[in-house]
């Protein structure tokens, strides 16, 4: 199948590792993938912040890049692919461009989060991957409750060789990241986080995975300002690590505070 | 062009509380330092989610029945007008007057000579949002009369002066430590030796209730739904004093959102099953009280209707925010709510706290600016989609609140620093070529300590940094490593 990755601007930018290895899995099970250049941000928070007439250009460029270039797309992101699937029609409809209204509406019809993809669309759980580490998953509200992707990544994690996944207490309730409303409620955001935190802690886990960039790196910040001694790792990371490695790798908060941790590419 | 046609479309300031003075994260800061009421609602909240999550399950239509409920409530909202005039014909001709009231003052004032020319100068009230809404108590004391609110947790909210701050346990801030202290400071003839145990606490309330009761001769209700064929009103309570309150005194006095009728007496059928499973997460709640007009030698001899629109045909009127008046006030969504359960209802400033409040308070008054307190409110979310999940009638809230950001927005008159960097970035983003430059420039990089961790940014990424710390950007975007290592394709 010929796939075509939204990097979504957020994983483009900051964190790339999440978006090669979703690259990486997509290849290993013999897909085409490709990254039309052109792309550049679903207009997420633009939406969410209300900007809904700022956003109907974007919407319109996210079509027109992602309309042609592949069988299906698919992004390391619950968030931006439930901006995808739940907004982009209202925006193109708000904006009174019904025509974009009906094609944002096909293409999302084949927009798909990456365990949507590979579970719904391709049919694995078992992508041939090795972690061997103790791993809670936090099922991240969009991926959740937009996209309703259910037990996806939980299945696809059972799957993985070595990994020891651990419960996480009170899993569906929101971290507290929300976008604009980490900064605009920081306050009320890191109450939440507090609360996040220590589900993750007690679970006893070594890394907190979840299928978005944007949650984790607001958990991860956390734990990384408390020394925790834990990391998070988004879902396609682990999923893409094998025997031979984890090729897609880079650290994103060196939880030690050890000497340089730059990423290391491939 | 628009026609004006002499109707108030948003709430008048200035009268009731749909309004507060500080925007959601300055008051928000206050509670969240809070300890005592952080722990109060979080153990009432956790305890009611866990309660709810178990009635809810045993329904096996459940999901049926929320779109049932979803269904009657935007038909009733489709031809809102038409049932309103069905209802108060049946009304009239069950014996009741029906008053309609433009906004709070109108209602204030109707109230006020109904009682007045009772002769009574005292009243008592079932717990009714519609009337905490309008300031009905404080219009009443002016005109020197004295309102007792009735339900247990509202009559704890009056007695310390405070607001409540949830639909259905307004005193759900309060833990019974405080209460009692609030029992023994201002419970008329309350025995002094009172202790915190809650059947004690209940009788206190109980004393001093059933003096009131055996009284008062105008009660004062609210609605929670009026069945416009039959013109049958019915409260649904917990506690039975209600029921005292629609029953004792010879003149009831109800006043009623426009919202809250719905077309047919058997729609009842729908709402029962919803709305106590979800508010108090009982299978059916103890007191149902239905009445129609009057009926002699039996209850209140006298019924008016106050029919209140207070900014509510503004809401009818935008298709994008017309489902928030599909509420039936259960408060499931204020229980499943993060960002409620760590802020409480006070900071939301309104009487309607909480997911839909933050959607509902700002349609009704409308906004009128940057500075405007209820401009915060649709921000106060993380856009989690608890609330959707839990609503009994479906109501989309976290795209009402996306609307009502957007109506935020369009408020200003002038664009604001967010206005002008968002129209930048959004300038940048459908441009490829202008979207890399702006990641190369990002240059975050040169915040980033030794260990590649950004642990302070100046304003306004400290909003970020005071709690978490932040990667450095990676050496290389991912658009980098794909033309790096796949170069020549695409
Ligand atoms: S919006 Fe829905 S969940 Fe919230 S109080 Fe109203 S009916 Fe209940």
């Amino acid at each position: 199948m010929r796939i075509a990755v939204i990097a979504t601007c957020l994983g483009d930018a900051m964190f790339p590792q999440a978006v090669k290895a979703t690259v990486e899995i997509l290849e290993r099970l013999g897909h085409e993938v490709v990254f039309p250049e052109a792309q550049t941000c679903c207009g997420q928070m633009h939406v969410n912040t209300g900007y809904l007439d700022m956003a109907l250009p974007l919407v319109r460029h996210h079509v027109e890049v992602f309309a042609d270039a592949a069988d299906v797309s698919v992004a390391p992101s619950g968030s931006c692919v439930g901006c995808v699937r739940h907004q982009h029609a209202m925006v193109a409809r708000r904006g009174g461009d019904e025509g974009l209204a009906r094609a944002a509406e096909e293409l999302a019809g084949r927009t798909y989060e990456l365990s949507e993809l590979l579970v719904d669309v391709l049919g694995v759980t078992d992508v041939g991957a090795y972690y061997p580490h103790r791993v809670t998953y936090h099922p991240t509200c969009h991926s959740l409750r937009m996209l309703r992707v259910g037990d996806k990544p939980l299945r696809l994690l059972r799957e993985v060789r070595g990994l020891q996944l651990t419960e996480l207490t009170d899993a569906e309730v929101c971290c507290g990241f929300g976008g604009t409303f980490a900064v605009k409620n920081a306050e009320v955001s890191t109450a939440m986080l507090a609360d996040k935190m220590a589900n993750v802690l007690t679970s006893g886990a070594e890394v907190c995975t979840a299928g978005d960039s944007s949650c984790l790196m607001h958990i991860g910040g956390g734990l990384s300002r408390l020394r925790s001694g834990v990391r998070t790792v988004h879902l396609a990371e682990i999923l893409a690590s094998t025997e031979q490695g984890t090729p897609a790798r880079d650290v994103v908060f060196d939880t030690a505070e050890v000497g340089e941790s730059k990423g290391v590419h491939p | 062009m628009t026609t004006d046609l002499g109707m108030p479309t948003t709430a008048p300031d200035g009268v009731g509380f749909l309004r507060g003075t500080e925007s959601f994260p300055v008051a928000a800061h206050r509670a969240l330092a809070d300890t005592q009421l952080r722990r109060n609602l979080g153990h009432a909240t956790r305890t009611i989610r866990g309660k709810r999550a178990r009635v809810v399950a045993e329904v096996p239509d459940w999901e049926e029945l929320r779109r049932a409920g979803e269904a009657i409530k935007a038909d009733t909202m489709a031809r809102l007008p038409e049932l309103l005039e069905q209802l108060e014909e049946a009304v009239t001709a069950r014996g009741g007057v029906v008053h309609w009231a433009r906004d709070a003052s109108e209602a204030n004032a109707v109230v006020a000579s109904l009682v007045r020319g009772t002769g009574a100068d005292e009243v008592v009230k079932v717990k009714s949002i519609a009337t905490q809404e309008i300031g009905l108590n404080e219009a009443l004391a002016e005109q020197g009369i004295a309102a007792t609110e009735t339900d247990l947790a509202e009559l704890i909210v009056q007695l310390s002066d405070d607001r409540p701050s949830h639909f259905l346990v307004p005193a759900i801030h309060r833990n019974r430590s405080e209460i009692r202290d609030i029992f023994l400071r201002a419970l008329p003839g309350v025995d002094p030796d009172l202790t915190d145990e809650p059947r004690r606490l209940a009788m206190a309330a109980r004393a001093h209730l059933r003096r009131k009761f055996l009284s008062a001769r105008v009660g004062i209700s609210g609605a929670n739904f009026a069945a416009a064929d039959t013109g049958t009103i019915s409260v649904v309570e917990s506690e039975g004093n209600g029921r005292m309150c629609l029953t004792l005194p010879d003149t009831l006095i109800t006043v009623m959102g426009v919202e809250k009728v719905v077309p047919r007496w058997s729609d009842m059928e729908v709402f029962l099953q919803l709305l106590p499973r979800s508010s108090t997460a009982e299978r059916m709640n103890p007191y149902t009280s239905t009445w129609s007009g009057v009926t002699p030698g039996d209850g209140p001899q006298a019924f008016h209707l106050v029919l209140l629109d207070n900014g509510r045909s503004n809401v009818l009127a935008s298709p994008e925010g017309r489902a928030a008046l599909h509420c039936i006030r259960c408060s499931a969504c204020l229980n499943v709510c993060p960002v409620y359960e760590r802020a409480g209802g006070h900071a939301y400033g309104s009487v309607y706290p909480g997911p839909i409040g933050a959607v509902l308070s700002p349609q009704l008054t409308g906004i009128s600016g940057p500075d405007d307190p209820n401009a915060s409110l649709p921000y106060a979310s993380s856009l989690c989609g608890a609330c959707f999940d839990a609503c009994p009638v479906r109501i989309d809230i976290p795209n009402l609140l996306v609307q009502q950001r957007a109506a935020s927005i369009a408020s200003h008159r002038t664009p604001t620093a967010q206005d002008v960097a968002m129209r930048t970035v959004a300038a940048a983003m459908v441009s490829p070529a202008r979207f890399r430059a702006a990641e190369r420039v990002l240059g975050l990089g040169r915040f980033a300590g030794r260990s590649g961790r950004i642990r302070f940014l100046p304003y306004p990424g400290s909003q970020w940094t005071s709690a978490r710390d932040l990667p450095a950007p990676p050496a290389e975007t991912f658009r980098q490593w794909w033309k790096r290592t796949r170069g020549s394709q695409s």
